[in-house]
């Protein structure tokens, strides 16, 4: 088999996070009635004209510059020519030779290396509505259209063609996703479609230069789904080149369920779009000043924030890169440290059994019920030796389930370490009475044995025990 | 007293000293309407009722001692393509045929605030394209001067109803003269605004960068009071102009002495009826005579305007009538099989010839490989026109010229010819490309039909326009003749 390879350029839509659309004042809060959150204008009722929301521009050149583009100075407005039942228009409002935002880039990292991926462009749009179809689209007698979506803002964000595997367009779309939601313009909710990735993946012998045919792959709803399909695709293509055959241009879907990716339209049948300039908008003339003072209001970035949490806590490489996964998570993370200065500690206990319970639950850190300031103050408990580190493990999970303080889980369940030497005193005597089988193997050289001893000291105080005391006081005894 | 034939100010001044009241001035138009309607056909729907019932609220407030706007009580005619919020707006198109807004357009907010009474809907030609009404899929509008010729288009129903006294006042649409080139053919006054200076929203679009809603009326006073109604910036419309939009009124003092008039001779020339020239030629004189100072100038890329015209206005009316599909509202084909037939379907069903012609022609236009040659092509001579104008108006206050080549024709005449049907409006179009104030004023007649004059202003001129119309209306009785 010839060496292939890959080469893949990903297109994300992200829904910005303002109020009212893009060109209307109704809302575009999600999950209402459908047809709820709608008005003339972006029902695109007879007479109706689009006027900017602001918020949208100031949003798009947000995430420019958080991407690091060019912002233009003149950018306008164009109009997107097709007809489908949920484009009320029959045009989408888009931006065609004019983005708002071009040439940025970001960087990934994937096996332990670095790589720089190009922003080709980032553009505003409206989003579309939806079809409900009853049964499937073949086979329904008729459809319902909801138009709550029409006029949501959008932008698209398009890479360059610099991805070369599944790996890299993940790690891409994860630094993507991470940097928009710093930046606040977007939760980038992937399950509910406030981010959304179409990959065009073609596959060339290595060392031809010149790019294979490409297929644009659509609907991947999650990280996981979007490594699937551009492995399978590459796989596909690679398939096909070594049989001999050429790969068509088309538009294909990944099934989930049957693990392959499916044929939509070819290109023949593809749309002329017929872009020109929407006269309805006036063009967008942009102050660099305005763009300095977006600029200004910047937060850390993801980047910069890993670097940061490892030269000012000493944190490893890798606990600072998922802690800065979100910004959520990373604001966690410090509010914890501030309180509790322990930073190694700390980030072990998120990493460890918040995410392990988050992933469990579902939960993203905003829906966790321990604050930062509890978790703190769970791990002063453990830190004077209130509670021993087996009881935090259960005040936590405590904790998460109810959102108790942890001073509140040690009373009520009376988890308060017992380092009252007299009265561990007395149950190791107990044990020692009550296992002359161990004792013997122990003073036999069974150094094993006496862990078995301690077990059963911390099962007779239901762990309550301070394993330090319990294992001085037994050691004591036995090698008496 | 045939109130019908009066104009606003005088009804105004009779209103407010008490010598008639609202329900009156608007029963008598509705008395008008019954007894010409069969023959002028200028409205699609009157709203007779809501008019009474708004009339009497005038007449409560001024019972009730407020003072009337200079509107109020007074009868408007509405061009078939603004909306009215639970009033059918069908553009004349059987594609919306059933279509009931939900909204008002922005200028019938301000006739509401204004207090004007609403008499209907007027006829038009189909998405206001076409230069004769005879493209209305409802029925054809005649010219209340001779029942067998055209009132002009688009916005001949708004024309013929202030002509033949079945309004006061209306509201049309220019594109490309369709305000300018009827009020030429039914001799009454008729303006488009500077783009931008009234509210487009609400008009159902036929192109929007050329689209301007515009007053008519019987003389150049009336003009100015509806205009300042109309006038204005709307957070709407993100191309209307913010703008302090000046008393219209305080511009007629009947002094022109030492204005600037320049005559394009492309505005003169072959192409324009000699009697018609004649016409011009005289008010030219009449313009001398009170002082003004003109002179021939040129618009050298005129003959460039009707091709330009022709790509950029169905090129955004292709897009602006992609809505009308069925999916929503309107028409839709009953037998379709699938979604795509039922696009296909409704629309061939549903659009007139003149429409389809539009679209398909700019549909073409934007086509990719042709984008450059044809569409780009007309935006690039669009700003030569506009250069034209800038230059112009560097030298000149105002310019002048015919408004229409000839004077109304017969209905059927130039129906199946489009491109004969296209040169009616040679003389108004550059206007809309330039998106300048131009207005027509009765300047005399021609076999007993009335022929236009059209004086053009400066971005935002209006004021100096329709100082020089009234002291041209001042100066002749044009105006003051009346069909049939
Ligand atoms: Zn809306």
């Amino acid at each position: 088999m010839a060496q292939y390879e890959a080469v893949i350029g990903l297109e994300v839509h992200v829904e910005l996070k303002t109020n009212t659309k893009i060109f209307c004042h109704s809302s575009t809060e999600f999950g209402a009635d459908p047809n709820h959150h709608v008005c003339p204008v972006c029902l695109g009722l007879p007479g109706v004209l689009p006027v900017v929301n602001k918020k949208v521009v100031e949003y798009a050149i947000k995430a420019g510059l958080a991407l690091n583009c060019q912002i233009a100075s003149f950018s306008k407005f164009d109009r997107k020519n097709y007809y489908y039942p949920d484009l009320p228009k029959n045009y989408q409002i888009s931006q065609y030779d004019l983005p708002i935002a071009e040439h940025g880039h970001l960087e990934i990292n994937v096996n332990g290396t670095d790589k720089r991926i190009g922003i080709t462009r980032v553009h505003m749009e409206e989003d579309a509505g939806k079809l409900v179809h009853q049964g499937t689209i073949s086979t329904t007698p008729y459809s319902l259209v909801d138009y709550n979506r029409t006029g949501v803002p959008l932008i698209e964000i398009v890479s360059e063609p610099d991805m070369t595997s599944a790996d890299e367009a993940v790690a891409y779309l994860e630094k993507l996703k991470a940097i928009i939601q710093y930046t606040g313009v977007s939760d980038c909710k992937m399950q509910e479609g406030s981010l959304r990735c179409d990959a065009n993946i073609s596959v060339r012998p290595v060392g031809q230069t010149e790019l294979g045919t490409k297929a644009e792959l659509k609907n991947m709803n999650s990280f996981k789904a979007l490594h699937k399909a551009i492995s399978y695709e590459i796989e596909r293509q690679m398939e096909v080149l070594e049989d001999g055959e050429k790969v068509v241009q088309e538009t294909r879907t990944w099934d989930e369920a049957r693990g392959v990716t499916l044929s939509m339209r070819s290109k023949e049948e593809a749309h002329d779009y017929r872009y020109f300039p929407d006269p309805d908008l006036a063009p967008l003339v942009i102050a660099r000043e305005w763009v300095d003072e977006i600029k200004a209001s910047l937060p850390e970035l993801p980047d910069e924030r890993r670097k940061r949490l490892v030269s000012a806590y000493g944190l490893p490489e890798y606990d600072a890169a998922v802690l800065t996964t979100t910004r959520e998570l990373a604001d966690y993370y410090e509010q914890c440290v501030e309180l509790f200065n322990n930073p190694k500690l700390v980030s072990n206990w998120i990493m460890g059994d918040l995410a392990r319970m988050m992933n469990a639950s579902g939960q993203e850190i905003g829906d966790v019920r321990i604050s930062p300031a509890q978790l703190a103050k769970m791990l002063q408990l453990l830190d004077k030796g209130t509670i021993s580190g087996k009881i935090a493990k259960t005040v936590f999970e405590e904790m998460f389930n109810t959102g108790k303080d942890p001073g509140q889980v040690v009373e009520e369940k009376g988890l308060v370490q017992i380092s009252d030497a007299g009265l561990i005193d007395k149950v190791v005597e107990e044990v020692i009475a009550a296992n002359p089988k161990s004792v013997e193997d122990y003073r036999a050289g069974k150094e094993k044995a006496i862990g078995f001893l301690v077990g059963q000291v911390m099962k007779s105080t239901k762990g309550k025990a301070n394993p330090g005391m319990v294992n001085k006081l037994l050691k004591e005894k036995l090698d008496k | 007293m045939q109130l019908h034939y009066l104009t606003a100010h005088q009804l105004h001044d009779m209103l407010v000293s008490k010598k008639i009241s609202a329900e009156e001035i608007t029963r008598s138009v509705f008395d008008r309407i019954e007894q010409v309607e069969e023959k002028i056909r200028a409205y699609v729907t009157l709203t007779k009722e809501q008019a009474v019932s708004c009339a009497r609220l005038v007449d409560k407030a001024r019972m009730e001692g407020e003072a009337l706007p200079p509107l109020a009580g007074i009868p408007v005619a509405v061009k078939d393509n603004m909306c009215t919020k639970g009033v059918r707006t069908t553009c004349a198109s059987k594609i919306l045929y059933n279509y009931i807004p939900p909204y008002n357009a922005t200028v019938m907010e301000h006739l509401n605030e204004a207090r004007a009474v609403m008499v209907g809907k007027t006829n038009m030609d189909e998405f206001a394209m076409g230069s004769s009404c005879e493209n209305s899929a409802l029925f054809t509008t005649c010219n209340p001067w001779d029942t067998n010729r055209v009132p002009g288009g688009s916005s001949g129903g708004s024309a013929a109803a202030v002509a033949a006294g079945e309004a006061i006042l209306a509201l049309g649409s220019d594109t490309g003269g369709s305000i300018r080139q009827p009020a030429s053919f039914c001799g009454v006054v008729g303006m488009k605004p500077t783009y931008g200076a009234v509210s487009r929203y609400g008009l159902v679009a036929y192109a929007s960068s050329l689209d301007q809603i515009g007053p008519f009326a019987r003389d150049v006073t009336d003009c100015a009071l509806l205009l300042n109604v109309i006038c204005g910036h709307d957070p709407l419309d993100s191309t209307s102009a913010p703008y302090d939009v000046p008393d219209y009124t305080s511009f007629l003092t009947g002094d022109i002495k030492g204005v600037k008039i320049g005559v394009p001779r492309e505005y003169m020339g072959e192409g324009i009826d000699p009697a018609v020239r004649e016409v011009i030629k005289k008010a030219i004189d009449i313009f001398t005579g009170l002082g003004a100072v003109l002179e021939e100038t040129t618009l050298p890329h005129t003959e460039y305007a009707l091709p330009a015209y022709y790509l950029i206005a169905p090129a955004e009316a292709s897009s602006n009538l992609a809505r009308y599909d069925g999916v929503r509202y309107g028409y839709r084909a009953e037998d379709a099989g699938d979604l795509v037939d039922m696009f296909v379907k409704t629309r061939s069903e549903g659009f007139g010839p003149e429409v389809k012609r539009r679209i398909m022609l700019g549909t073409y236009a934007l086509s990719a490989g042709y984008y450059d040659a044809y569409y780009n092509k007309a935006l690039k001579v669009r700003t030569l026109i506009k250069a034209d104008f800038d230059r112009a108006f560097e030298q000149f206050d105002l310019l002048l010229g015919p408004t229409a080549p000839v004077t109304a024709f017969k209905r059927g005449e130039k129906v199946n010819d489009p491109l004969q049907m296209y040169m009616v409006d040679i003389c108004t179009l550059a206007v809309n490309l330039a998106g300048i104030p131009a207005i027509s004023i009765p300047a005399g007649m021609v076999d007993n039909l009335p022929v236009g004059l059209q004086l053009m202003g400066r971005p935002f001129g209006e004021g100096d326009i329709l100082r020089a119309a009234y002291a041209f209306e001042q100066n002749t009785d044009h105006h003051r003749k009346l069909p049939e």
